[in-house]
């Protein structure tokens, strides 16, 4: 069971913003999208989630997401933006039974608590939303959205997690217990599909990474594979080194501050 | 989720959750309407009782004839259409609220109400010039159906003027309110000035924003529209829910945006279009009574939409009363009540929320 994209394009007026873009995403996996900003990776996830008109065909376990309703839909995939914002006074457990949307699931009444205390915020069941600070609220989101597809699989195949940005508000320990989340869903079996800013952690939690330059697909593979100085220091315009921690050997890169300086003084 | 089933189970297991403080309001507030309607079928500048018309009524005579006028033909009918009005007013200001996703936005405030006004100005002066036959087909619903229609009209306009992307701007909401307010209040001031002297008379008695008007007749007209409105209201509550979230994540939790967007104008239209039509510009109970009842039981509209209706009728019937025993034997506007009532809230409302509001 896989999420597949076929030859996606994007238009904003009168802009290409993706050119085409074909992928195969595989259920159980964490596949990461990275790319410099402006680069199309968030306008993909919106086509992938059906928020942006596009061409070509997005499939979820072998169904055209075209033809399905929102509802069946919402039943198959949770989406986490990048940031909500609140109109009115809702309390923490309020926002998070707004995944409750499959009438028939089991357990509706515990499940929002679990999913709280899997994203670190037990005991904020009475706090009003609007109060919280950023990570904390970006976290009720998450909760919210793991109450809505709570089993990473369900009768009809794999459920999908789509993460925008998911950690950018985050501390470096709740980016970490984030992650976690996202790679226990996908041992579970369930997918996810997650646009990352922060190369490392893709390194260290991604099964495969999509990257991409100027609304094209530049490179797609394993992190070591695409996780390359070279690739890099191409899409980012500028200098990357990649180095391996010690066994098991996970890369990991730091932007090269002096050789930038360097590089523009010889370029 | 697998892993996390091992984890301890959450403290504070039912926090945060107002769902039966909600539903106990209902009850209580449905007991508190009860007690509004009896007392305002009793009290009045007459001195017919209904006590003694039940006491006829129940000793099987016949009831006399002051008390069948006064109050079946004139503080009933007055009655049922404040508890209409009132809980389509604060119903239609909650709903709009929840589709503009801001607390200020105010059937009356922001061009809605003025623009069914508009509707019914033009029905009362033009009426005259549509083929007959749509005369006899509408009979006394043309004023009620125009106005649904004038603020059907305007809530559209409002919404394509202030959202763009999914995204409501607060400020371009209100501003865009305050031109629809002037250009609706032009037209019909040129409507106006082209009536002639028995429309003008049917004008002033309907312009006055009043629930003094009241017949059965014009019950009729209002109930079924008002009637249609409020059974809608509930299908909306969780589409408005998930709206709260924004556009996009609504759709992300399966609500059909745009569809739901649709019938919520239409509900608000209809709602406020039916209220104008009979009573006038009522302002402030939109507004009131939905920020009231988000603070008491929060702002899920499962709860909220029933609440409001139920609260909006009894403010409103309160406010009648008030109306007509302060200055008795004549008696206010009930739009001066209302408004003296719901300025200040309003003022409140700005205050409490100038810090989030995104403006």
């Amino acid at each position: 069971m896989s999420l597949t994209a076929r030859d996606i394009r994007v238009r904003y007026g009168r802009a290409d913003v993706l050119h085409g873009i074909g992928a195969e995403m595989a259920a159980g996996r964490v596949t990461c999208i990275v790319g410099p900003n402006g680069s199309g990776k968030t306008t993909f996830l919106k086509a992938l989630t059906g928020d942006v008109p596009f061409s070509g065909a997005v499939g979820i376990n072998g169904e055209d997401i075209a033809g399905l309703r929102p509802w069946d839909l919402a039943r198959r995939r949770g989406v986490l933006p990048q940031a909500t914002r609140l109109a009115f006074p809702f309390t923490v457990i309020e926002v998070v039974r707004l995944g409750l949307v499959d009438p028939g699931l089991a357990r509706r009444g515990t499940i929002p608590h679990e999913a709280l205390a899997a994203v670190g915020l037990a005991g904020f069941e009475g706090r009003f939303y609007q109060e919280l600070s950023g990570g904390e609220q970006q976290r009720v989101q998450l909760a919210r959205v793991l109450t809505q597809v709570w089993e990473p699989v369900g009768a009809d195949g794999p459920r999908w997690l789509f993460l925008d940005e998911p950690v950018s508000t985050l501390d470096i320990g709740q980016q970490l217990q984030v992650m976690r989340l996202a790679r226990g869903y996908a041992d579970a079996g369930g997918g996810v599909v997650a646009v990352m800013h922060d190369l490392n952690l893709t390194a260290m939690f991604a099964d495969r990474v999509i990257l991409f330059r100027s609304g094209r697909k530049r490179a797609e593979g394993s992190a070591a594979e695409v996780l390359r100085d070279d690739l890099l220091s191409e899409v980012y315009g500028c200098p990357v080194a990649t180095n391996r921690t010690p066994p098991p050997g996970m890369p990991y890169l730091l932007p090269q501050a002096m050789a930038a300086g360097s590089a523009v003084s010889g370029g | 989720m697998a892993m996390a089933g091992s984890l301890p189970a959450a403290t504070g297991r039912g926090a945060g959750d107002r769902a039966g403080l909600a539903r106990a309001t209902t009850a209580a507030l449905a007991a508190l309407l009860a007690a509004a309607a009896l007392l305002s079928l009793t009290t009045g500048a007459s001195d017919a009782s209904l006590w003694r018309a039940l006491g006829d009524w129940a000793a099987g005579r016949e009831i006399g004839r002051l008390e069948r006028v006064i109050l079946f033909d004139i503080r009933l009918p007055r009655l049922a259409m404040g508890i209409l009005v009132g809980a389509a007013l604060a119903v239609a200001g909650a709903i709009l609220q929840g589709l503009f996703r801001n607390p200020l936005a105010d059937p009356g405030l922001v061009g809605v109400s003025s623009g069914a006004s508009l509707g019914a100005v033009g029905a009362i002066v033009l009426g005259g010039l549509l083929p007959a036959s749509v005369g006899v087909v509408l009979g006394g619903h043309l004023v009620s159906l125009a106005a649904c229609l004038g603020g059907w009209i305007s809530t559209l306009l409002l919404y394509r003027l202030s959202t763009r992307n999914g995204r409501t701007s607060v400020a371009v909401m209100l501003l865009a309110g305050i031109a629809l307010q002037a250009l609706t209040a032009a037209l019909s001031g040129i409507l106006i000035y082209m009536a002639n002297d028995a429309q003008l008379r049917d004008l002033t008695f309907w312009g006055l924003g009043s629930l003094a008007g009241a017949t059965w007749t014009r019950l009729a007209a209002a109930a079924p529209l008002i009637v249609l409105a409020l059974a809608a209201a509930p299908f909306l509550a969780r589409a408005l829910n998930g709206l709260a979230l924004g556009e996009a994540a609504a759709a992300h939790i399966g609500i059909p945006v745009q569809r739901m967007k649709n019938i919520a104008v239409a509900t608000v239209a209809m709602a406020v279009g039916a209220a104008v039509a009979v009573s006038g510009g009522i302002g402030f109970v939109g507004i009131v009574v939905p920020h009231l009842l988000r603070l008491a039981t929060g702002p899920d509209h499962r709860y909220l939409l029933p609440n409001a209706a139920l609260l909006g009728a009894t403010l409103l019937i309160a406010a009648d009363m008030v109306a007509r025993t302060v200055v008795a034997p004549a008696e206010l506007p009930i739009g001066i009540v209302t408004a003296v009532l719901g300025g200040p809230v309003f003022i409140w409302i700005l205050l409490r929320n100038r810090g989030t509001l995104d403006l």
